[in-house]
Formats: structure tokens, sequence, C-alpha cells
């Protein structure tokens, strides 16, 4: 099989982009997308032009490295599924394929489809850790955790920060994102001495980075590739409520380590 | 951060203003609606109503007043978080059939059905509050009286009746009504996730609520206008007090005369 491409070039976060058309050479329809992308590249690179420019890692949709926008859906026509992890017999022989990169003003383009997710990364340092004491690791289950608590923070904890929530929300907003992470860590008992402090300072961190408010389109969900539910967002709501309602810790006054 | 701070400021604080004024709007939207239902009834009914609520002035401008400042609070807070959303995509995608997967037409529209339900809320205000005028296509809503209790009231029953008669104005009303419709469709399930009130045993159960509620809300508002505007309800009393209103104005100053040759 054989596709029409139009790509989105862009040399460096500062140059204009634009979309170019490429002829893809022949096909092998059981191809990834990504391999798709590496054949037209030889071919690219053989003429001398400058190959396309992709995010890609593990390719067998777990790191959540590789991106896209693949005709207006970021990881392309499947639901719960990796850019990585779609593969060119979900396309006719034929079709010309929109390649786009994830948009949002806090990822900003570094070239073609490569964008800077190291929003989602200052968001992470901002309170997605948990506090615990250095040394031999404790006994396993020595902690007991409800099955369906576990179950539900382990439906968190598969995010694989890819981002494609930001890409596909019409606010570009990272709701999904800063709400796995917040209800993975804030189901389980480990999380629970930071779990106020952490949604504050989640939440203030992903305003900061310039993402936008939720409408609960229910974009983000449908696109997710590990299906993350809108569950988890009124989870963050509520602690963040929570939160405001406890309000700051009391100041320490002079004093201090005994 | 204070908490007056963390809700103003914050993404997630700015959505607890909406749920939350959008909650106390549509408390009074089903309290309004129960009001005007009265016009189902005989013309005393509601025109009681409407003189009880006129005869607590400090009930009624307390509830105004109290409207104005959640509906202001509702709006300002929503342009704020379109332009913070518009903001967070300075370079759209390009155009193709796929952008809105997964996502209800409703959820993608709420400023815009917002922004035309806050002008037909003005027009409604127009319409039958100050009574301006020359913008009800009918009769000056300021002549109809009637008379409750020995005194002379505003006769509500009549300019509800005469007004909805005027087809472009049943028109307004019932697109504002879909497009409230619409807006609460998706506003009044979101005001439950903004505050936190979800999860996959409650979720399915707040949609069918709110699918309850708001074709309750849309089939009773769209029923006023359209029983009045098929002649269902009220035409011989609409014919009545045009015929007494034709009569009142025939004793204008320019043809009293004539008038007043006849007599003799």
């Amino acid at each position: 099989m054989k596709v029409k491409l139009k790509v989105w070039r862009q040399k460096d976060r500062n140059s204009p982009g634009e979309f170019k058309t490429y002829e893809s050479p022949a096909l092998n329809e059981n191809m990834s997308f990504l391999e798709m992308l590496d054949v037209v590249n030889e071919e690219l690179a053989n003429k001398g032009e400058e190959p396309i420019a992709f995010d890609h890692d593990c390719r067998e949709g777990i790191c959540g490295t590789c991106s896209c926008v693949i005709n207006g859906k970021p990881h392309g026509p499947h639901r719960g599924v990796a850019t990585c992890q779609t593969y060119m017999r979900s396309f006719k022989d034929g079709d010309t394929i929109v390649v786009e990169p994830f948009r949002a003003k806090a990822f900003p383009i570094i070239k073609d489809l490569v964008v800077d997710r190291k929003a989602l990364d200052r968001i992470q340092f901002a309170g997605g850790f948990i506090s615990v004491r250095t040394g031999s690791a404790p006994d396993a289950n020595s902690i007991p955790v409800p099955k369906e608590n576990a179950d539900l923070a382990m439906d968190a904890a598969q995010c694989i920060q890819c981002g494609a929530c930001v890409a596909a929300c019409k606010n570009a907003s990272a709701m999904l994102f800063v709400a796995a992470k917040v209800s993975h860590l804030g189901l389980l008992p480990q999380g629970q001495p930071e779990r106020y402090k952490r949604v504050k300072a989640m939440v203030a961190q992903m305003d900061a980075e310039g993402f936008g408010a939720c409408t609960v389109t229910g974009s983000c969900e449908a696109v997710c590739p590990k299906e993350i539910s809108l569950d988890f967002i009124a989870r963050m709501n509520r602690d963040y409520a929570v939160a405001l309602l406890k309000g700051d810790p009391k100041p320490i006054s002079g004093g201090g380590a005994g | 951060m204070s908490i007056v701070t963390g809700i103003l400021k914050s993404s997630l604080g700015k959505k607890y203003i909406m749920a939350g004024t959008g909650a106390l709007l549509l408390l009074f939207v089903i309290g309004h609606l129960i009001g005007n239902l009265q016009v189902f009834g005989p013309p005393e009914l509601i025109n009681n109503y409407a003189h009880f609520l006129q005869s607590k002035p400090v009930l009624v401008w307390s509830a105004r007043l109290g409207l104005l400042v959640i509906l202001v609070a509702h709006v300002t807070t929503a342009v704020q978080l379109a332009a913070m959303n518009r903001a967070a995509r300075p370079v759209t995608y390009a155009p193709t059939e796929n952008v809105s997967y997964g996502a209800k037409w409703a959820s993608r529209y709420m400023l815009l059905s917002g922004l035309v339900v806050l002008a037909f809320i003005i027009y409604h205000l127009a319409h039958f509050t100050a009574l301006v005028p020359g913008i009800n296509g009918a009769e000056d809503f300021r002549k109809l009286r009637t008379v409750m209790h020995g005194q002379s009231v505003p006769d509500v029953y009549g300019m509800m009746i005469i007004g909805f008669q005027v087809w472009w104005v049943s028109l307004f009303y019932l697109i504002a009504q879909g497009l409230l419709f619409m807006h609460l469709q998706h506003g009044v399930s979101s005001a439950f996730q903004s505050f936190g009130f979800r999860n996959h045993v409650w979720w399915p159960r707040i949609e069918t609520l709110t699918k309850i509620v708001t074709i309750a809300i849309f089939i009773g508002y769209a029923l006023i206008p359209t029983a009045i505007y098929m002649r269902v309800v009220g035409a011989d009393y609409a014919d009545k007090v045009r015929a007494e209103l034709k009569q009142d104005g025939t004793v204008s100053p320019a043809e009293s005369p004539a008038a007043g040759k006849e007599t003799h």
C-alpha cells in the first residue's frame, strides 16, 4: 500500500511551521505508524532532504514518548492505543493522512512533530511524590490496602504521561494527567501524608504552565492510550476543595528542631 | 493560599464558581417555571401570584439583586475561563472531521449557548419586567391593568397571552429554551463533576437525573408560548382585552370632539 502524508514541518521553536505533502514508498500494511515514518524518512534522507523529526522510544505502548495527532486525533484512530501501536492496516491504500504535533501553549514545538512536554515533569516535581524512609525495603503487604482502592490506584497509575489528554482537549487542559497522578498517590496509604499539599501544589503548577481548564467534554478520556477515566478528575476536584477548606498548615513559630 | 484566592485564581476554583452559581441559577429556573405554569389556571391565579410578589418589595428586590450578582459571577467567570482556554492553544489544528471525538456537541458550545441565553434574559426582562413598549410586537403592556383586592395591578395573565400570540416572540422564546436545554444538559451533570461528586456508581445516576430535570424544564417552558400561540390557552381573554384596549383607544384626544358631537 501507499499513502500520502501531510506533515507539519517546523525547523525549530521560533521558526514558523507549515504542512508539507509527501508520497510514501510502497508499505507493508502490518508496519506500525512509526515504522512507516522510518521508511519515509529513509527515502527523504536518500534524497538529501531533512527527515521528519518525531518522538519515539519503546514502541510497545508503555513509555509515553510517541505523540502525533493523526487525522485530528492524538495517537491515531483507535481507542486505548498509542501511536506506536497504530498499524498501517488501519488506513486505506491511497489515503491522505494529516500528521501534526500535539498543540498547546505549554508544549512548545522543538522540531516538526517533537514537542517539549517538560511542563508535565514540572507538575510531577511540584507534588507527584511520596516521602518514604530509606533503608531496607519494607515487608510486602505490611500495609493493608483495600482491594478496590488498590485497583483504582492502579487504573490511575497507568498514566504514561504522554500528554494526549492535553492535545485532545479543546482547552489544552492537563486535568486528566494531573488527576491521574493526584489520584494514584492519594488513593494509597503511602500517599496520605502529602495528600492535600500535593493536590494544591500540582494544580498551582498546572495553572502556572498555561494549561486550560476542564469543560468535561470527555475528549481526553476518549484518546487516552491507557483509557484513564474522567472519574479521576472529579476525585482531584474533590481533594482540591477539601484542601482549600482545610487551609494551610499552622506556620512553625521559632525554636523548631528538637 | 487562602480559600478565597484558591477559588478566585485557580482553574479548579473558577470551575467551582461556575458550578455553584450555575446550581443557584438552576434553582431559580425551576422556581420561575413553577410560577409561570400558573398561566394554565384561571387569570386570577397568576395575577394573584404576581400581586403577592409585588407586595413584598424587600423580598423581590433582594432576590433580584442576588440573582444579578450570581449571574454576573457566572458570566464573568465563564468569559475568564474562555480566555484562559483559548490562550492555552495559540496554534490550532488543521480542520479535520475528527475533532469532536468523544465530546458531546453541547459540551463544545457552552459559551455560545450561554451567551444566547444571556441575550434572551435581557430581552425577557425588557419584555415582561421593564415592559419596554415597542419590542413585544403587540400592545403597550403598561396599559394592561386589572383589579385585584381593590387595587389596580398589572395584568400579568393578559401580558403573557397577548405577548405569546406574536409568532416571532414565541419562536424566539422557544429557540432560547432549546439553547438553555442544551446548556443545562451539559451544565447540570458537569456541576457535579466540578465539585467532585462523581464516581463510576454515581455518574450514570447523575446523567439520568440531568436528563429528567432538563427535559422537564424544557417541556414546561416550551409549553407556555406554544399553548398560547396555538390559542389553546386564554384566546378568549386576549380577544376581550384587545377589544377593551380598542374601546379605550377611541377616547383619544384627537377623536373626542367627534365623539362629543354624536352624543349631542
